[in-house]
């Protein structure tokens, strides 16, 4: 098989706060493949944020590779990585904060081409109208208005078109839709394939919406406090979940099904802080099936089923 | 005798923009022990409507119609009356915890003062009752938990506080506004649990308020949805889910990603957005965005009509 688009290896955010260290991401691996979507699903804090801006090195790695298309972006400095940066773009969870609010949106839009050093005015103009109307927007009409003036469903627009104006090869999505509604998160997240399959693009998409997860994913990375429990495709991952947290996650979704009836009481605890994280798998002070090995030693990511990789010493097995 | 009912309840706040009626002629009924979810997306007039029937809503906010709680006009009592009442009869727990905590007592204080101000009880038994309520909503450790702040919790743990206030006094009816919104999966359904055994355990009656289907589904007995400051049907919930006769009701239930869908499948979507609620239209307020709306739609609102086995619905041209 041909490499990863996007190779991460070994990968460890730290950040200081106060004398303290907050293990924020602590030696992930995983790879993307040039035209798939990966999706990357945890609960809040658990590091997935971090790992999306380390990989276009917004946030700057403690340790750990990010190769893309070959080329080492944790090696790269300055002007050489700011090029590369134009063919990876990010689209983050807030679609309202996310936009300056005094500009007006057909100036934010052609603000990446401005930063990549289009000088032509009509060239910009071309090209933030194209993708404009690509993500639905009438140009004519947002062109010279303000992003207070749009809902939370166009800002999202807005942000994609942004993101897609230099026409890059991956987007790191960090929760585009969990900002919106369930009737408008449907229009966006057709908008993301659409575009996908338009531009040709790679995706890592993060949520914590695991419904969501399911309809754009074809592989998926599930992320507890730091680190990788399970990356498998999407179906493997619903079907059989292999590692304790997987299945949590799943039993957890409340089902817009009257007649599942929720399971209670298979949720316990809550994660721990990444300050001062458990000592062998992290998971262990909420898993039923935790021993003594689970304590001592960190499971490390293995292959259980064709393609499938979970990190536990007692993985689920069969259904 | 329904513990609450709702007749025509109006809310109208005056903005610069003009008047905003957020609530819209509600009629509703709600018996004792039963739990009514309603849904609906962003603005469409949940809190409104959940404050107007706790008396909490802004000063200036207009209030129409009436609010019969245990046969009595609650909206024409006077403020210490109103205060006896909540606490004993209504209590309420809102998405964010710290709406209703206070940020500079511990724990223990304010469900000492709130279990003094409403049950004969000295202080020695006020702390044993509120140790017992912490620890019946899950918190670890709560003879400990009593002297700390709520910023030392996390959000789950202050939500689980925010329930042991508002269960304090046993109240009969429990107002939920989005009580899971803000927690992660895994958390919400730790919460969600243990609202229901309360319910259960105390034959409260219950309003959960939320905007994911998924949380009504399996933990109510009927279903409002609210579009546009009004409510559009209201069914059992099992026949909601089954048979939903309004188009909003019915595209808000295609809308959501199913778990057990292909990758990649397109999700069915409602276009547009919910109306400006400063500009009164005439006929149904879904008219723009329903694929079924006719001529007559724009003319008049459909009011909400009985249909068999407590199933309405407001709609010219019911599925
Ligand atoms: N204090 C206020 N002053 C003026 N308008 C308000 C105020 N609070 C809410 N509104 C408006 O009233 C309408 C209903 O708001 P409400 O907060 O009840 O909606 P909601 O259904 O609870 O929404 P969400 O899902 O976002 O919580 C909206 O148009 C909102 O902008
Ligand atoms: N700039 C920062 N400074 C200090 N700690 C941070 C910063 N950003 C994130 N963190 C912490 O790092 C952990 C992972 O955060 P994040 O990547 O945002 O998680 P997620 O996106 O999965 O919710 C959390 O404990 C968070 O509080
Ligand atoms: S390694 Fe042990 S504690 Fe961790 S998930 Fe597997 S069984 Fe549970
Ligand atoms: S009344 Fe008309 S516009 Fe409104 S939901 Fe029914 S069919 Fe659609
Ligand atoms: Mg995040
Ligand atoms: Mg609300």
């Amino acid at each position: 098989m041909s490499a990863p688009l996007l190779e991460v290896s070994d990968l460890v955010v730290e950040y200081r706060v106060g004398g303290r260290i907050v293990h924020a991401v602590s030696g992930v691996s995983l790879g993307v493949r040039r035209g798939e979507t990966l999706g990357l699903v945890g609960e809040s804090g658990c590091g997935k944020s971090t790992l999306g801006r380390a990989v276009l090195q917004l946030t700057r790695s403690t340790g750990g590779e990010i190769r893309f298309d070959g080329h080492s972006l944790t090696a790269m400095r300055g002007e050489t990585l700011r090029k590369m940066r134009q063919r990876v773009q990010l689209i983050f969870q807030d679609p309202i904060a996310s936009l300056n609010p005094r500009r007006r949106t057909g100036d934010i839009i052609a603000e990446p081409l401005i930063v990549a050093g289009v000088r032509s005015r009509a060239e910009r103009d071309r090209r933030v109208r194209a993708v404009m109307e690509a993500v639905g927007l009438d140009p004519d009409t947002v062109m010279n208005r303000l992003p207070s003036e749009f809902s939370g469903g166009q800002c999202q627009r807005i942000s994609i078109a942004r993101a897609l104006v230099l026409e890059p090869e991956f987007i790191v999505c960090d929760e585009p839709v969990s900002a919106l509604d369930v009737s408008i998160r449907a229009q966006i997240l057709n908008l993301l394939e659409d575009m996908k399959n338009r531009y040709g693009l790679t995706l890592l998409f993060i949520a914590h919406d695991l419904a969501v997860v399911r309809a754009v994913s074809d592989r998926v990375a599930v992320m507890y406090l730091g680190r990788l429990c399970e990356v498998a495709p999407t179906d493997a991952l619903f079907v059989r979940p292999a590692h304790p947290y997987s299945r949590l996650l799943l039993d957890a979704i409340p089902m817009p099904d009257p007649d599942i009836r929720p399971i209670e009481g298979v949720a316990v605890g809550e994660p721990p802080s990444p300050i001062a994280p458990p000592s062998g798998c992290r998971f262990r002070t909420r898993c039923p099936r935790a021993d003594a090995i689970c304590a001592s030693e960190m499971p490390e990511l293995r292959l259980l089923a064709p393609e499938q990789y979970v990190a536990c010493h007692h993985p689920l097995t069969g259904s | 005798m329904s513990l609450l009912s709702l007749e025509g309840l109006t809310v109208d706040l005056p903005t610069p923009r003009g008047n905003l009626r957020a609530v819209d002629g509600v009629d509703l009924a709600l018996a004792a022990g039963q739990t009514l979810g309603i849904v609906g997306e962003s603005g469409c007039g949940k809190t409104m409507l959940s404050r107007a029937i706790l008396q909490l809503l802004p000063k200036r906010a207009r209030v129409g119609g009436r609010v019969m709680f245990e046969g009595q006009d609650i909206s024409k009592l006077r403020p210490d009356a109103l205060r006896r009442l909540r606490g004993p009869a209504l209590a309420v727990v809102f998405q964010d915890p710290m709406t209703s905590l206070n940020p500079v007592l511990t724990i223990g204080t304010q469900l000492v003062e709130t279990l003094q101000a409403h049950l004969a009880v000295d202080g020695r038994e006020a702390v044993r009752r509120g140790v017992e309520l912490l620890a019946a909503v899950g918190i670890p450790a709560p003879e400990q938990r009593m002297g700390q702040y709520p910023h030392q919790l996390s959000g789950g743990m202050r939500q689980r506080v925010a329930i042991a206030i508002a269960l304090s006094c046993e109240p009969r009816l429990l107002i939920a506004d989005e009580p899971t919104t803000a927690l992660d999966v895994t958390v919400q359904a730790q919460i969600l649990d243990l609202l229901a055994r309360e319910t259960r355990r105390r034959h409260m009656a219950m309003i959960l308020i939320t905007h994911d289907l998924g949380v009504v589904a399996g933990r109510t007995d009927e279903v409002a949805v609210m579009y546009a400051g009004r409510i559009v049907e209201r069914a059992p919930t099992r026949a909601l889910f089954h048979g939903p006769r309004m188009p909003y009701t019915e595209a808000l239930l295609a809308a959501i990603p199913k778990l057990d869908s292909a990758p990649h499948t397109r999700l069915p979507t409602i276009e547009g957005r919910p109306p400006d609620p400063t500009r009164r239209m005439p006929g149904c307020a879904f008219a723009p965005r329903c694929r079924y709306a006719e001529g007559d739609c724009v003319v008049g609102k459909p009011g909400l009509g009985p249909v068999d086995a407590g199933h309405e619905f407001a709609c010219w041209h019911p599925r």
